[in-house]
């Protein structure tokens, strides 16, 4: 156990820097970037005087590293300041929409993660059958489509029928029931977007254990082929399997952008979108910031997960 | 952006089939004569489905750059003067106005008895200090431009009398721009960041990006406007999910239909498509300081080589009239009707190419969807219509990210949009007078600048008429801009909205008002 508690220390300080790191690389693309806030916000009806006068409102005027140097100094105190565009706390604007995104990722993830897992260790069992076949094609099908297209295809057939609404209104105060009603369409158009990946790597890691010595043992010693698999095989096939959830999850949460557009949903890859082409950096640092430390940690717990399933890397020798 | 683009990408495939669809296009009757609606009943909750807005929207007047946050800022307030439906001004918070003989000083009389949501009377204070937040060495707004040739304003009980630096006969219709809202004045200032207004409807919520929720004000002042009980504001950037939100019925309007599928909506049953021919239009831009365009044969060269009719057909999909290189649209009150059409003709480009000395030409022209919807492919079409002039166009495709500050008046042959103003005057001096700064081809003409300060003193009708056909004129033959086209703005609302007999041209959601002036049937 005292390896685990060492790796968590080491990785979570690791993570900081690498958060601090990317904290300079946004704040240095966003700078490369064309134009700035001033001249964005204004856009055709810029002038030099008034954007002149945004810029000195807004200390845009100040050189590169004091600006930086500002930002980073109030984020460490847990400030990360307001909004350019409409002067709102970024903490503020952040937090309903991370607490959309979330609710978007983990029910997504609550319908893609046991779906895949079954049909991945289904399609080991009954491997090159049928079922199998037809599982892979319907998967990597969904999967080769751009997002938006199976989101168009979901609103074509269960939406213009008004099964379920094609705009997903969302807000806190939503029954639970209703929240889940409403967003059921991006949920599902992602639940599609991200099955294949984790269900052919469950078959994958499945089917290549199939061949070890110990489960020739286990079928001889006439254990039914669903317990092989479930008791010996997926303990061992764990480790990858779970990296790839991690990873799924991790795009559940920062890449859903264009999914958001679609079905109208509030959630960080909007905001994200909006701040980029407003060149509103707090906003853009906060969220690139979130979206760092949800791959940080995600792949983090997926090591720690696999460390704890394998019992040789606990117990080390 | 390229986002953003994705689900444009695949319609664009539709352009060239979209052409097919034109004969559907010409049964929707201009609004202008559809059948007389009944009368106005009030109640229900309205649900707009917008083509703008974003996170970034801000409740700062200064700041409004999109249909949502000035249609949503028009529920929410009032100005001095409104553009009626027919293209007059008429008045709102100022009650009447008079001008001096040299139209440098204007009195507007403000309406007694209007009040701000919050309860408070609206005096003339706070109409100097919504006026004075965009003037000034401070201002960051973007109407600082067309307030400042204001030099002082004064408040003469209950009116505000208001000096300009020079006469201008047309200051009232400035005075309805959507940047100017009267809003509540506290020591002087209007706080930028507050929703309180003397509008139609009271903001329960605003969540940038997401929705705005109003409800009607109750001691609004007008008794014949604001019907429905409620609004909702949604923004539904993208023009699929706009489309298929009005046809599930979660929406009930929405504006900038698509024009690639708008015969597709058009089938749909229970959807009344609004078309409105304007002030908007297309612009392609020659700057008249970079050589070759410095000799105005070569850009009249360039005016006969464009297929006007072509753009309106593919890239209008027939939802728009052909423009005439100059700005003024039909519905302005001083068009020049008699001037003649400019058409295709690439002999006469030829022409002008051996007048300016060439046998050929060749240009680049920078475009990108950020100029208007369909930019890039009417870029392509001007290249082939101009190749058979002897003119080579090459396309350059420019991203929408930053190009109002990178592209536009920075490359020499650019696409450009305007909205349109409601006066000649007011488009001439935005982008078309000398040392304007969004003169945008950067033209200099002394008998167009001479007029244009004329005209705007001007108090005769006539006079005034004969001296704005004549700057159209010169725009038209000697200016350095192309404009081929007036895109029409086009909306679609469900059966159960009714709208007046009248539908505002001079922007889209009829002038800003939809919310205001319909109802439910």
């Amino acid at each position: 156990m005292a390896n685990i508690w060492r790796m968590l220390a080491q990785r979570l300080g690791l993570g900081l820097v690498t958060l601090f790191v990317i904290s300079l690389l946004i704040f240095g693309a966003a700078e490369l970037l064309p134009g700035d806030f001033a001249q964005a916000v204004l856009g055709q009806s810029a002038t030099e005087e008034t954007v002149a006068a945004i810029r000195a409102e807004y200390g845009l005027d100040r050189p590169f590293h004091t600006r930086y140097v500002d930002w980073l100094g109030s984020a460490l105190q847990g400030d990360f300041g307001q909004s350019l565009a409409n002067r709102k706390p970024v903490a503020d604007m952040i937090g309903d929409r991370l607490a959309n995104t979330l609710f978007l990722a983990l029910y997504a993830a609550a319908i893609a993660v046991p779906l895949s897992l079954m049909l991945g260790i289904l399609a080991a069992l009954f491997r090159n059958s049928i079922f199998d076949r037809s599982v892979n094609a319907l998967a990597l099908t969904s999967i080769s489509f751009p997002e938006f297209f199976v989101a168009y295809i979901l609103i074509l057939w269960l939406a213009q029928s008004g099964l379920f609404p094609s705009i997903s209104r969302f807000s806190v105060d939503l029954p639970l029931g209703q929240k889940l009603y409403n967003t059921f369409l991006p949920a599902l158009t992602l639940t599609l977007v991200v099955t294949a990946h984790m269900m052919r790597m469950t078959r994958a890691a499945i089917i290549n254990l199939l061949a070890s010595p110990y489960i020739e043992m286990a079928r001889l010693k006439g254990m039914p082929p669903f317990r092989v698999i479930t008791r010996h095989a997926l303990p061992n096939a764990l480790a990858p399997i779970i990296n790839v959830i991690a990873l799924n999850l991790a795009y559940l949460i920062t890449g859903v952008v264009v999914v958001e557009v679609v079905f109208v949903y509030p959630g960080l890859g909007q905001l994200m979108v909006d701040s980029v082409a407003k060149r509103d950096i707090p906003v853009v640092q906060a969220v690139a910031l979130i979206f760092a430390a949800a791959y940080v940690l995600l792949n983090l717990t997926a090591d720690v997960l696999s460390t704890l399933t394998n019992p040789r890397l606990m117990h080390r020798r | 952006m390229t986002i953003r683009n994705l689900p444009n990408g695949i319609s664009r495939r539709g352009v060239l089939k979209g052409a097919s669809a034109l004969g559907a296009a010409s049964l929707i009757l201009p609004a202008g004569v559809r059948p007389a609606s009944a009368e106005p009943k009030k109640g229900g909750i309205l649900r707009v489905g917008m083509g703008h807005g974003s996170t970034s929207d801000s409740l700062d007047p200064g700041s409004w750059d999109n249909a949502y946050s000035q249609v949503f800022a028009t529920a929410r307030h009032n100005n001095l003067t409104e553009i009626a439906a027919d293209g007059s001004l008429a008045p709102e918070i100022a009650e009447s106005w008079e001008a001096s003989a040299d139209a440098m000083t204007w009195t507007f009389t403000i309406r007694q008895g209007v009040t701000f949501h919050s309860g408070k009377d609206l005096t003339p204070e706070d109409v100097v200090a919504s006026i004075n937040y965009h003037r000034g060495e401070e201002s960051t707004s973007a109407a600082k431009p067309i307030v400042e040739n204001i030099t002082d304003i004064k408040i003469d009980g209950q009116n505000v009398v208001i000096s300009l630096n020079g006469g201008n006969a047309d200051f009232p219709f400035i005075m309805s721009d959507y940047h100017i809202p009267i809003m509540p004045a506290v020591d002087g200032k209007i706080d930028p960041t507050s929703t309180d207004g003397c509008g139609p409807y009271v903001v329960d919520k605003f969540d940038p990006g997401v929705e705005a929720l109003l409800t009607r004000n109750p001691n609004y002042w007008k008794s014949d406007r604001a019907h429905f009980d409620g609004i909702v504001l949604l923004p539904i950037v993208d023009a699929a999910a706009r489309q298929n939100a009005l046809m599930s019925g979660e929406v009930d309007v929405i504006d900038r239909v698509d024009l690639n599928t708008v015969h597709l909506l058009q089938r749909a049953p229970n959807i009344k498509i609004l078309s409105v021919s304007g002030t908007q239009h297309y612009t392609f831009i020659m700057d008249s300081r970079a050589d070759p365009f410095t000799d105005n044969n070569v850009r009249m060269a360039v005016k006969h080589a464009v297929n006007r009719e072509e753009l309106v057909e593919k890239i209008l999909n027939g939802y728009g009239v052909v423009g005439n290189d100059h700005p003024i649209g039909r519905s302005n009150r001083f068009h020049a009707d008699d001037l003649e059409q400019r058409t295709y003709d690439p002999d006469k480009a030829k022409f002008y190419l051996r007048e300016a000395g060439m046998d050929s030409l060749s240009l680049t022209l920078s475009a990108s969807e950020a100029a208007f919807g369909g930019a890039v492919d009417a870029a392509v079409l001007i290249s082939e219509s101009a190749a058979a002039a002897g003119i080579t166009v090459e396309v350059s495709r420019e991203p929408a990210d930053g190009y109002w500050s990178n592209v536009w008046m920075q490359k020499p042959f650019v696409a450009s949009y305007w909205g349109g103003r409601p006066t000649e005057d007011w488009m001439f001096s935005t982008a078309y007078a000398s040392g304007a700064p969004w003169n945008e081809s950067y033209w200099e003409h002394e008998g167009f600048n001479k007029l244009l300060v004329e005209a705007r003193s001007e108090l005769d009708e006539a006079k005034r008429r004969e001296m704005y056909v004549e700057m159209q004129r010169l725009v038209r033959d000697e200016g350095s801009t192309v404009i081929p086209m007036f895109a029409n703005y086009v909306m679609a609302h469900t059966d159960a909205v009714a709208t007046p007999e009248q539908i505002g041209a001079n922007w889209t959601m009829d002038g800003f008002r939809a919310i205001e002036r319909w109802w439910f049937a």
